[in-house]
């Protein structure tokens, strides 16, 4: 890929709503990205290959939990600093920032929030650090969308649990060194069990072959008759909304990160549009191109106020379930929409690794299915609105 | 070892240049500013990797105004254990030049070092008048520098070569690229800048002698002609009769 010259449009300055320090970690954020990841990154989507070799890196500029508290190894970091550290993650690419999303949202969250002391201090230290890497299991081959339908379970055995079952589309899976897996107790009751990489009966096979996320390593949870220490059981909260909770921390990021994505479409357009020259004149010159650039802006401009009033919301912990599932979907459609066209703008050049916008574009189709997708986050403000849920249509 | 390394703030490499107030005054409408980054890529990189090597302290400091506090944050953050911010807008060198040493005469350094330039004015003067000042040795654009108790060996790249030169702290050295390699911080180094001293100090009165009589663009780049390879004679007749370069 040729040199990352990316500059962040501003077009509203909402420069002036962020602190120093806010602007200092992006600032700092999108500086390491430039130099480490950028140079590389093409080619490890190119082979399918997640570049490990960024985990300190990723550490070192505070990408896993930093908002988890200080004594456990975070940042303690405000909300829209974890918010723009993740725009700028995916503004490179969306798989580095899910690897991010993942271990601070998906496992240092549930670990913070529901786990005891001892779990605390036994995981997060080394997840912040990168010393250890974490998966989310959820999602099941018949259980996407409606994950309280899931069969993963477990038995009490006396001195232990029995955990059978299998999880689907997990996001470093293969790599992890701890899952935080969701399955249902024989009461049916949901609870997040903490699963360590080794444990008997316990794989996690890569899914290969994928179009989107290529930089990001995806893959199973096999769980047969897996003995899972007792003390291994998050104690904090049970039943889906523990699960749901760490979902709205993720999809928070992730309505930051789609603004990176789009933020890097638009600007790459903008200048190649600038410089490319049909017709005797730069193809910016031309009103349909124009067209395009104008309404990338407006949209984005949007996305990066609605997004920053959700982060001020979340830091005042006033943000609701469906206010962040509003920025998510209406973020990640507009990102899509933006690298579509991109694309367009780059004529052919667009679909090389030559520029980032193809990438940017097929990693969008996961991050638009993932964390929900984009139908169900209208379904959820359309429960919210009307009061009616309207996510089955049995009457049940 | 106790090292002072100057900074200055800079507007971005891509900012959009433009003058207010009668083209007299550059206008910061809408400018990112930055570490001047021969200070901060160098001096100060450089600065801390002595620290590291021999102990001692790095200060930073920078004449100016509040605003400036971001670009004295981040030095802090890069790892300089505090900062001084002399609370002066300067005009020119020679001002700011005055200002620095009231502040750093008594303070007993061992050695000030600061980026060969600032990126905005290019006027490479500071250093030279610090070190007058101050009445130590200078030693400009420096690719290398090498402490052996107070010795230090500099690396001057010149004309078809280098010059090594050696001076003994304390001493005044402006740095160019080759230093050392730059730096970013890392969240640990912005945890710690936020409790690590930024002392401001007023002004000793300094006056500037110069004053700006007015700023000027560049042209603007003129149209590009292309001339088939084949036609060497159009390229002449142009260069000859057009440009009046041949
Ligand atoms: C690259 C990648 C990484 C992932 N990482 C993780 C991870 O780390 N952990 C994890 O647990 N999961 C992960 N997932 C899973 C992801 O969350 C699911 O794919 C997602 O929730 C959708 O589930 P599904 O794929 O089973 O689709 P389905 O639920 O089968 O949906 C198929 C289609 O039906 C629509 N649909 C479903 N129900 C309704 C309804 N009631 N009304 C209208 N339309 C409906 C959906 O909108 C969608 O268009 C990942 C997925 C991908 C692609």
């Amino acid at each position: 890929m040729s040199t990352d010259r990316f500059q962040a449009p501003d077009y509203y300055q909402l420069d002036e709503l962020y602190t120093d320090e806010q602007k200092l970690i992006r600032d700092t954020v999108r500086e390491y990205a430039k130099a480490n990841i950028s140079p590389i990154i093409e080619d490890f989507a190119q082979k399918s290959e997640y570049p490990k070799q960024l985990i300190p890196g990723l550490a070192e500029i505070g990408a896993f939990g930093p908002y988890i508290p200080e004594q456990y190894g975070g940042a303690g970091l405000d909300q829209i600093t974890y918010g723009l550290i993740m725009q700028e993650l995916e503004r490179v690419d969306s798989g580095i920032r899910s690897a991010a999303s993942v271990q601070s949202s998906l496992v240092m969250y549930p670990i913070w929030k529901y786990g005891s002391e001892e779990q605390r201090m036994k995981y997060l230290p080394k997840l912040a650090k990168g010393e250890m890497i974490g998966c989310f299991g959820l999602t099941e081959p018949d259980h996407g969308s409606n994950p309280s339908g899931m069969i993963t379970n477990f038995k009490d055995n006396g001195d232990h649990y029995l955990l059978n079952g299998a999880k689907m589309w997990i996001t470093n899976s293969p790599i992890a060194d701890v899952a935080v897996v969701w399955a249902k107790n024989e009461e049916g009751r949901i609870h997040g069990l903490l699963v360590e990489k080794g444990m008997e009966g316990f794989t996690a096979p890569e899914t290969k072959g994928k179009w989107s996320l290529r930089a990001s390593i995806t893959g199973e949870l096999v769980f047969d008759n897996v003995k899972v220490p007792k003390e291994n059981l998050l104690p904090g909260r049970s039943g889906l909304g523990a699960p749901l909770s760490c979902l709205d921390s993720a999809r928070y990021g992730i309505a930051w990160g789609a603004i990176g994505a789009a933020m890097d479409c638009y600007d790459s357009a903008l200048r190649y549009s600038k410089e490319r020259i049909q017709f005797d004149r730069p193809i910016a010159s031309f009103q349909l191109v124009q067209k395009k650039l104008a309404e990338m802006i407006t949209e984005i401009t949007k996305a990066q106020l609605l997004t920053w009033r959700l982060g001020v919301l979340r830091d005042e912990g006033k943000a609701t379930t469906a206010q962040i599932s509003m920025a998510k979907r209406n973020n990640v459609e507009m990102a899509l929409k933006i690298a579509r066209e991109a694309r367009q703008i780059h004529g052919g050049m667009g679909i090389t690794g030559e520029y980032s916008i193809m990438r940017h574009m097929m990693n969008l189709e996961s991050v638009v299915t993932y964390e929900g997708t984009h139908d169900i986050h209208l379904l959820i403000t359309g429960m919210d609105i009307t009061g009616i849920p309207s996510f089955r249509n049995d009457g049940k | 070892m106790k090292i002072l390394v100057c900074i200055s703030k800079a507007p971005d490499t891509t900012a959009k240049i433009a003058f207010t107030d009668n083209n007299t005054a550059f206008d910061t409408n809408g400018v990112q500013f930055i570490v001047n980054p021969y200070d901060e890529w160098y001096a100060l990189v450089r600065g801390l990797e002595l620290k590291e090597q021999n102990g001692g302290s790095v200060t930073v400091v920078n004449v100016g105004l509040a605003e400036n506090e971001p670009i004295i944050r981040k030095a802090l953050a890069i790892g300089a254990d505090e900062a001084v911010r002399i609370n002066v807008n300067p005009t020119d060198a020679l001002q700011t030049a005055k200002e620095i040493v009231a502040f750093a005469k008594a303070e007993g350094f061992d050695m000030v070092l600061l980026g060969k330039e600032t990126i905005d004015y290019n006027g490479s003067q500071l250093g030279g008048m610090i070190a007058e000042l101050m009445d130590m040795p200078y030693v400009s654009l420096a690719s290398k520098l090498e402490m052996e108790g107070t010795t230090a060996t500099i690396h001057r790249d010149i004309q078809g070569g280098t010059e090594v030169v050696e001076v003994t702290a304390p001493f005044v050295i402006s740095a160019a690229k080759g230093m050392a390699e730059a730096r970013i911080p890392n969240m640990r180094g912005i945890m710690a800048a936020r409790t690590k001293p930024l002392k401001v100090v007023e002004g000793s009165g300094a006056n500037a002698s110069t004053t700006i009589a007015n700023y000027e663009l560049p042209p603007a780049k003129g149209e590009c002609h292309y001339i088939d390879a084949d036609n060497a004679a159009e390229l002449i007749e142009l260069l000859h009769n057009e440009a009046k370069v041949i």
